[in-house]
């Protein structure tokens, strides 16, 4: 998952990245086939190249390899807002059929049944940069109709498109078991390509719509070696990091 | 000037019961000591406003200090849920806890107008998103361009509260590495209160990026070593991520986490003996 996302990353893009998976895959990227991709973490540390994964979006690692550090209403308006970041990576709890993302609450506003974080950087993140990759674990919890909240919007509730909103909307959508991508007619969400070994029942199993599947569907390529090797070393040393 | 004085008599003199306060520090500089003295020193019924809530938050809802919390993103960053917020959100314990969110950049933006001294800022966001619904913004058209905008209001918090590295004997600041809304938020503030890691003779450069507050804009300063432990000040000390990690276990319980509120924070006087409970049980 994170190595398909990682290729999904050119070398010299502008990335601006989201904790954990997003942050994961934007760093493989970087170590491996992008060396000159400029990393930035909302908490204004631009063109940053940690050694080891942040836990925290601000630790002391993205400061010190960083080539700048801004504060956050320059991090947002004038390199985000203004059209600087050409890619950027999000997570959430809850995607739906039109790419809507939810990071905010399970179940009704008012009276929550899960109170999520809340939205972060996300919503500018998703409509801020020129290109959204959103980054999830396939399961029919996250993967629901209609998000209980639009915490960053995709192609609105009713999908009608964005044509009133700033922004395009997601570009392409990865998760453990494939890669899904609005169809350019409807906005809706549909497969487009399977991880080797991934039966479409376990996809249609873990989405809570009636799945579109692309005619002919796709294969992710396997990893590499070299991602492979990379990835690990990075677990390894973010691992060794955290637990001192 | 900013008089240089002690965390307690500072909280003591600046914070009222009922008052809106905003302590800041994204990830790196949280004030917690400050955050701590509130809790002693028993306010009640505060308004907390602040990017990220963090576990300095999660300890001040859990020990029933807010009324209303005004923010962007409440979780323990890169561990999972704040559980003493989602405790007063979910269960309404230990009290009701109003809440009022915003995305980072509206917050940023809002901080942005306080210290502005103008009503609203203009943005472009919220818009197709549920937040809109769920929050104090308005649509604007661009008078220039017709286009339709989001004004986001000003905050303008009684009490601003930050960590700092440095400051020198007139009470002037200096801060550097992630430097967050602070000096957003301080200049927004009726008042603000700043705790430092350090009194040094004179400042001196240290960082590209460093920021300086001088001390007239700034009402009191006190000397807090490690006064953002569990987070942290650069070139000085590092994240306590296993603390972060501890956290998740012992704010789960509303038990567990009385008893280790009452042995670290209300069985201490002031940080330096928080610091020395925080390494018994660390070492232990």
């Amino acid at each position: 998952m994170s190595v398909v996302a990682a290729r999904q990353l050119q070398d010299g893009d502008v990335c601006f990245v989201g904790i954990g998976l997003p942050s994961e895959a934007a760093n493989l990227a970087r170590l491996s086939h992008a060396p000159n991709v400029v990393l930035i973490y909302e908490s204004g540390t631009i063109g940053t190249r940690p050694e080891v994964l942040p836990l925290s979006i601000g630790d002391g690692e993205l400061a010190e390899k960083a080539d700048l550090v801004v504060g956050m209403p320059e991090v947002f308006n004038y390199w985000l807002q203004a059209g600087r970041v050409d890619v950027g990576f999000l997570s959430a709890a809850q995607i739906d059929r039109f790419g809507n993302l939810n990071s905010t609450v399970v179940g009704p506003y008012e009276v929550p049944g899960v109170r999520l974080p809340g939205a972060g950087g996300a919503p500018e993140i998703a409509s801020g940069a020129g290109r959204l990759i959103v980054l999830l674990r396939q399961t029919k919890r996250s993967f629901v109709p209609e998000v209980d909240f639009v915490t960053s919007v995709g192609f609105g509730r009713d999908g009608r498109g964005r044509s009133e909103l700033w922004g395009a909307g997601p570009a392409i959508v990865i998760t453990d078991l494939g890669v899904l991508t609005p169809d350019p007619r409807s906005n809706e969400l549909r497969l487009t390509a399977v991880h080797p070994g991934v039966e479409l029942d376990q996809v249609r199993e873990a989405t809570g719509w009636d799945l579109d599947i692309e005619a002919d569907l796709a294969t992710t390529g396997p990893p590499t070696t070299i991602e492979l090797d990379v990835l690990r070393s990075l677990k390894i040393r973010t691992e060794t990091a955290h637990s001192r | 000037m900013a008089e240089l004085t002690t965390l307690r008599d500072a909280v003591a003199d600046l914070v009222t019961d009922g008052a809106a306060v905003a302590l800041e520090g994204f990830t790196h500089l949280i004030p917690f000591a400050a955050g701590h003295e509130l809790i002693r020193q028993k306010r009640r019924d505060l308004t907390l406003i602040r990017m990220t809530p963090d576990v300095i938050y999660d300890q001040m809802i859990g020990m029933g200090c807010a009324r209303k919390l005004v923010f962007s993103w409440g979780g323990n960053p890169g561990v999972g849920s704040l559980h003493r917020f989602r405790d007063a959100v979910e269960n309404q314990f230990p009290g009701p806890l109003e809440l009022e969110e915003h995305s980072h950049a509206g917050m940023a933006n809002r901080y942005v107008a306080g210290a502005s001294g103008i009503p609203f800022a203009v943005m472009r966001g919220y818009q197709g998103t549920d937040l809109l619904e769920q929050t104090n913004v308005a649509l604007i058209e661009c008078p220039f361009t017709g286009e339709q905008l989001t004004a986001v209001p000003c905050l303008t918090p009684d009490v601003a509260i930050i960590h700092a590295q440095q400051a020198d004997p007139r009470g002037n600041v200096s801060m550097w590495g992630i430097t967050g809304v602070q000096k957003e938020a301080v200049l927004s503030a009726h008042a603000a209160i700043v705790t430092v890691e350090e009194i040094v003779d004179e400042l001196s450069p240290r960082h590209p990026n460093q920021v300086v507050l001088p001390s007239w804009a700034v009402d009191a300063v006190a000397l807090v070593p490690r006064g953002s432990h569990p987070s942290y000040a650069m070139g000085y000390s590092s994240r306590d991520n296993r603390f972060y990690k501890e956290w998740d276990v012992i704010s789960r319980d509303r038990e567990v986490f009385s008893r280790w509120m009452e042995t670290h924070v209300l069985g201490t006087s002031d940080h330096a003996e928080y610091l020395g409970a925080i390494q018994d049980e660390l070492d232990g």
